[in-house]
C-alpha cells in the first residue's frame, strides 16, 4: 500500500464519473433534507400517526400528476379554504354569504363533499347551501337552522354530503333531471348532466348563506372539501396521510441512520483492529477471538430479538446496528496495521520511546484514512437497508416515518393486491437511490485506494 | 500451525459462539419466558380444580380454598424449578443443555401444519422448505454468476463487462423484499401469472403438493436470483481480472495458448478457492435474509416461522429457530473457513 495524499485522492476522485454521479445524488439528497427540516415543520412528522391530523385528506388517493397522462381525468381532491365573502346588513337582518368556485373537469364523480365551518352568532340563524351548476341550474342543497344561542357563541359543524336533508332536498328537485335519481348519492346528482348520468364539466359555485337578525353574525372559518381520488404529488395512503410528507421526512432520517451507523462503526472497527494489530501477540489473539465471536453471530435474527425485547426506539436500533457493523472493518484494519507497523518510521518512533497511543494515532491511523472513507461509503447502504428491513417487518420505530415504515404500512394494508403502486414504488426507489449514491462514491474511492490487502 | 490445529481452534471458536448466542438469547427472553411458564402453571392448577368440583366442595371457607390453590401452585413451581430466577446458574445450565440437544419444549401459540405444537417438529417441517428455496436460488445464482463473470472478466471494458458491472452495483442497492413486493404486484395482480401467496393451499399430505409447492416457489426464486446474480458476476469478474494479470497466465499467453483455453482451464481453476468460499458464505447469508424475504412472499419456511413467532412472542419457537439458524450459519462459516485455510496456507499461519 503506497501512501496517497489527500490531494491525489481528490484529483483522482474528480476524474471518476461514477464518483461524481454519487456526489451529485448525495448533494441532492442532503439539499432535500435541509429544505425538509427548514420548510416542513417538525410537528407534521410528530403528527404522522395522529389520524386527526389527516382527517380532511382523501383515502388512498393517486398522485395528481397522473392526470397529465389521462384523457378522462381522475377527480382531484380539493380543499378550498378561501371563499368569496359578502356581507349584506340591513336594519333587522344580516346575510353572510360565502362562495366557493370549483372548476370541475374530470371524467368521474367526486367521492363526497364536506363543508366545515365555525360561526359566531346569537339566536337561531338560518344556514342555506346552494350550488350553481355550469349549465345555470341552481340546486338547493340544504336549509337548516343552527342551534339556538343567546350570547355570541361560536358553533362549529361539519356538513357531509351524506346528510339526509341534502338528499331529500335533491329528490324534491328530481324534475330537473331526465333520469331517475332516487338511488344516487348527493355528489352523483349535483355533478351530473341532466339528460344522462355522466359528469358535467365546468365551473360550479357552492353558495353558503347565513341569515340572521343580529348584525354581528359571521362565519369565521369556512372550508369546502370536494373529495376526490387524486391528491398531492405523491398521493395518500389508507390512513389519509400525505405520502409526500412521509417520503420527504424519510430522507434526513435515512441519511442520519446510515451516516451515524457507518461512521461510528468504521471508527470503532478501525481503532479496534489497529490496536490489536499494533500490540500483536496475546492481545491480538484475544481481541481477534472476540471479533470472531461477533462476526459469527447471525445479525438479523439478533437484531429482531433485540428490538422486540429491549426497545424499538430508532436510537437504540442505531446502537444495535453499530454492534454488528464494526467487525469486518476491524479485520481489515488489523491486517493493514500489521503491515504498517513493520515500516521503518514506525519502528523508529517506537525506538525513540513514543507512547503507543501516539504511534497508533499519529503514524498508523492516518495511513488507513482513505480506506476508512471508502468503507464508510460502502457501509451506509447496508445500514439503511437493514433499518428499512426491520421497519418493514414492523419492528421499527413507529413514531418516525422512515421509508421502511411506509412500506410496512403498504404491506399491511395490501397495497400490492389493490394496485396502489404509488404507495409501494417511491419508498423503495428512494432507498435504492440513497444506497446507490453511497455505493457509487464508495466504488470510486475503492478504485483509487485499492487496498490489495482486502481479501 | 498445522491444518489439524487450525480446524480444532475454529471448531472451539464456533462452539463458543454457539454457547454465547444461546446465552444472549436466553438472557434476552428469559424474564418473559419465566412469567409465561408461571402463568401456565397457574392456569393448569385452576383448570384441574374446576374440572374436579369435589375438591372445591371439601373446603368450608373461601379463604381456605384459596390458600390450598396457592400452595398447589407454589409446589408445582418448585417442582419445575421456577422458584429460582431464570438467571440462576442451574436453570440457565439446564435450559442450555436442553436446547443443545434440540429439546425446545412446546410452542405457546404456533403449531406445525400437521397440528403439533412441539417446536422441534415445527422446525423439522419448515426447514426443508427454506433449504429448498434458498439452496436452489444460490445454485442458480452462482452458475449464472460464474458464467457471466468469466465472460465479462475475459473481455474487460467490453459492453458485456460494463453492463454486468453496472447491473451488479445497481442491483445490490435494492432491498430484495422491495423487489419482491414489486414482483408480486406485477406478476400476481397486474398479470395473473404466479400466485401472490407462496403457501400452497392443498394439504401437505396430497401427492400433488410438491408440484404446487414448486409452482408457488417460482416467484420468490426469480426475485432472489435477479437481485443476487449481479454481485456474484462482479466478484467472479474481479477474480478473473486479477488472475489474468498474474505472470503464469501472461507466460501462457506468450506461449500462444488460445485465450479461451487459458480462461476456462487455468484462470477459473485458480479463482476456484475464493469462489467456493463465497458460495459457502452466501448460503449462510441467504438463510439470515430469509426472514424478510419469506415474510414478503409468505413462503412457509423457517424465516416466516421466525417472523410469526416474533409477532405473537412465542418464546420457545424464537429460541429454537434462533438456535437452528445460528447452527446453520456457523456450519457454513466453518466450512468457508476450512476451505479458505485449505486453499490458502497463509491463513493458517496468520
Amino acid at each position: 500500500m503506497s501512501s496517497i495524499t489527500p490531494q491525489e485522492i481528490k484529483a483522482e476522485f474528480l476524474k471518476s464519473k461514477i464518483g461524481i454521479t454519487g456526489i451529485a445524488i448525495l448533494s441532492i439528497l442532503i439539499f432535500t433534507s435541509i429544505i425538509v427540516i427548514v420548510v416542513i415543520p417538525v410537528d407534521t412528522f410528530k403528527e404522522w400517526n395522529n389520524p386527526g391530523n389527516w382527517i380532511s385528506y382523501p383515502k388512498v388517493a393517486i398522485p395528481v400528476w397522473i392526470n397529465l397522462f389521462l384523457s378522462e381525468k381522475i377527480p382531484e381532491h380539493k380543499i378550498l379554504n378561501t371563499p368569496n365573502v359578502n356581507y349584506d346588513v340591513s336594519e333587522d337582518t344580516s346575510i353572510t354569504s360565502h362562495q366557493f368556485g370549483v372548476n370541475f373537469d374530470y371524467g368521474d364523480f367526486p367521492n363526497d363533499f364536506i363543508y366545515e365551518f365555525s360561526a359566531k352568532y346569537s339566536e337561531t340563524p338560518l344556514l342555506q347551501m346552494d350550488v350553481i351548476r355550469p349549465d345555470g341550474i341552481q340546486l338547493k342543497l340544504l336549509s337548516t337552522s343552527l342551534p339556538y344561542s343567546d350570547s355570541n357563541s361560536i358553533h362549529s359543524e361539519r356538513i357531509f354530503s351524506t346528510d339526509n336533508a341534502i338528499r331529500k332536498n335533491l329528490y324534491l328537485q328530481s324534475d330537473k333531471f331526465l333520469f331517475p335519481i332516487n338511488n344516487l348519492s348527493a355528489e352523483d346528482i349535483i355533478f351530473s348532466k341532466t339528460e344522462n348520468h355522466e359528469p358535467l364539466k365546468g365551473n360550479y359555485i357552492f353558495l353558503i348563506k347565513m341569515y340572521g337578525s343580529n348584525s354581528e353574525n359571521q362565519i369565521s372559518e369556512s372550508r369546502l372539501i370536494i373529495g376526490g381520488k387524486a391528491f398531492g404529488i405523491m398521493g395518500t395512503d389508507e390512513l389519509r396521510r400525505d405520502l409526500a410528507v412521509g417520503l420527504l421526512w424519510g430522507t434526513p432520517l435515512a441519511l442520519f441512520i446510515g451516516l451515524v451507523v457507518a461512521i461510528t462503526s468504521v471508527i470503532m472497527g478501525l481503532l479496534y483492529g489497529v490496536y490489536a494489530g499494533y500490540r500483536g501477540k496475546k492481545t491480538d489473539e484475544t481481541m481477534m477471538r472476540f471479533n470472531d465471536v461477533i462476526y459469527a453471530l447471525p445479525a438479523l435474527p439478533f437484531l429482531i430479538i433485540l428490538s422486540v425485547t429491549i426497545s424499538n426506539s430508532i436510537f437504540v436500533m442505531i446502537g444495535f446496528l453499530m454492534i454488528f457493523g464494526w467487525v469486518g472493518i476491524a479485520k481489515v484494519a488489523r491486517s493493514m496495521a500489521l503491515q504498517i507497523k513493520i515500516r521503518g518510521y514506525v519502528e523508529a518512533a517506537n525506538m525513540m520511546g513514543q507512547k503507543d497511543s501516539k504511534i497508533v494515532l499519529r503514524h498508523i491511523l492516518p495511513q488507513l484514512l482513505p480506506y476508512a472513507f471508502a468503507s464508510i461509503a460502502i457501509s451506509v447502504p447496508a445500514a439503511i437497508t437493514t433499518e428499512a428491513g426491520l421497519s418493514f417487518l414492523g419492528l421499527g420505530d413507529p413514531s418516525f416515518p422512515t421509508w421502511g415504515q411506509i412500506l410496512h404500512d403498504a404491506n399491511v394494508y395490501g397495497a400490492a393486491a389493490r394496485g396502489l403502486w404509488w404507495w409501494i414504488m417511491p419508498p423503495g426507489v428512494m432507498i435504492a437511490i440513497t444506497g446507490l449514491a453511497f455505493v457509487f462514491i464508495g466504488n470510486a474511492l475503492d478504485a483509487i485506494v485499492n487496498p490489495k490487502l482486502k481479501r | 500451525m498445522t491444518l489439524k490445529r487450525y480446524v480444532a481452534t475454529r471448531l472451539i471458536t464456533m462452539f463458543g459462539v454457539l454457547m454465547i448466542t444461546l446465552l444472549i438469547t436466553i438472557a434476552l427472553v428469559g424474564s418473559n419466558m419465566d412469567s409465561i411458564l408461571k402463568q401456565g402453571v397457574v392456569f393448569q392448577v385452576r383448570s384441574e380444580i374446576t374440572e374436579n368440583p369435589a375438591i372445591a366442595e371439601s373446603f368450608s371457607s373461601v379463604d381456605e380454598f384459596e390458600l390450598f390453590i396457592q400452595t398447589q401452585i407454589e409446589q408445582r413451581i418448585k417442582i419445575l424449578g421456577l422458584d429460582e430466577p431464570w438467571y440462576s446458574p442451574q436453570r440457565i445450565g439446564l435450559t442450555m443443555y436442553k436446547i443443545l440437544f434440540l429439546d425446545f419444549g412446546h410452542a405457546t401459540f404456533l403449531t406445525s401444519d400437521s397440528g403439533s405444537s412441539d417446536v422441534k417438529e415445527i422446525i423439522v417441517e419448515k426447514l426443508p422448505r427454506t433449504i429448498l428455496l434458498f439452496t436452489t436460488a444460490t445454485i442458480i445464482i452462482s452458475v449464472i454468476g460464474i458464467f457471466l463473470g468469466t465472460l465479462a472478466g475475459s473481455k474487460v471494458g467490453s459492453i458485456l463487462d460494463r453492463i454486468t458491472s453496472s447491473f451488479a452495483i445497481i442491483s445490490s442497492s435494492f432491498p430484495v423484499w422491495w423487489i419482491g413486493m414489486l414482483m408480486i404486484f406485477v406478476f400476481s395482480f397486474v398479470y395473473h401469472i404466479f400466485p401472490a401467496r407462496a403457501t400452497p393451499l392443498i394439504p401437505s399430505s396430497d401427492p400433488s403438493y410438491i408440484g404446487s409447492l414448486l409452482y408457488h416457489m417460482t416467484l420468490p426464486l426469480i426475485t432472489i436470483v435477479i437481485i443476487g446474480f449481479g454481485s456474484w458476476a462482479y466478484l467472479v469478474r474481479n477474480f478473473i481480472v486479477g488472475i489474468m494479470q498474474e505472470d503464469f497466465i501472461i507466460a501462457k499467453k506468450t506461449m500462444g495458448i488460445n485465450q479461451k483455453k487459458i480462461i476456462y482451464t487455468h484462470a477459473l481453476k485458480n479463482a476456484a478457492p475464493p469462489i467456493v468460499t463465497i458460495l459457502a458464505l452466501s448460503l449462510s447469508g441467504s438463510l439470515g435474509g430469509a426472514i424478510i424475504t419469506e415474510a414478503v412472499f409468505d413462503w412457509p419456511g423457517m424465516g416466516r416461522l421466525y417472523f410469526e413467532a416474533i409477532t405473537v412472542m412465542d418464546l420457545p419457537v424464537i429460541i429454537g429457530a434462533t438456535y437452528v439458524l445460528t447452527v446453520f450459519f456457523l456450519i457454513s462459516i466453518f466450512v468457508a473457513d476450512l476451505l479458505y485455510g485449505y486453499f490458502d496456507p497463509r491463513v493458517r499461519t496468520g
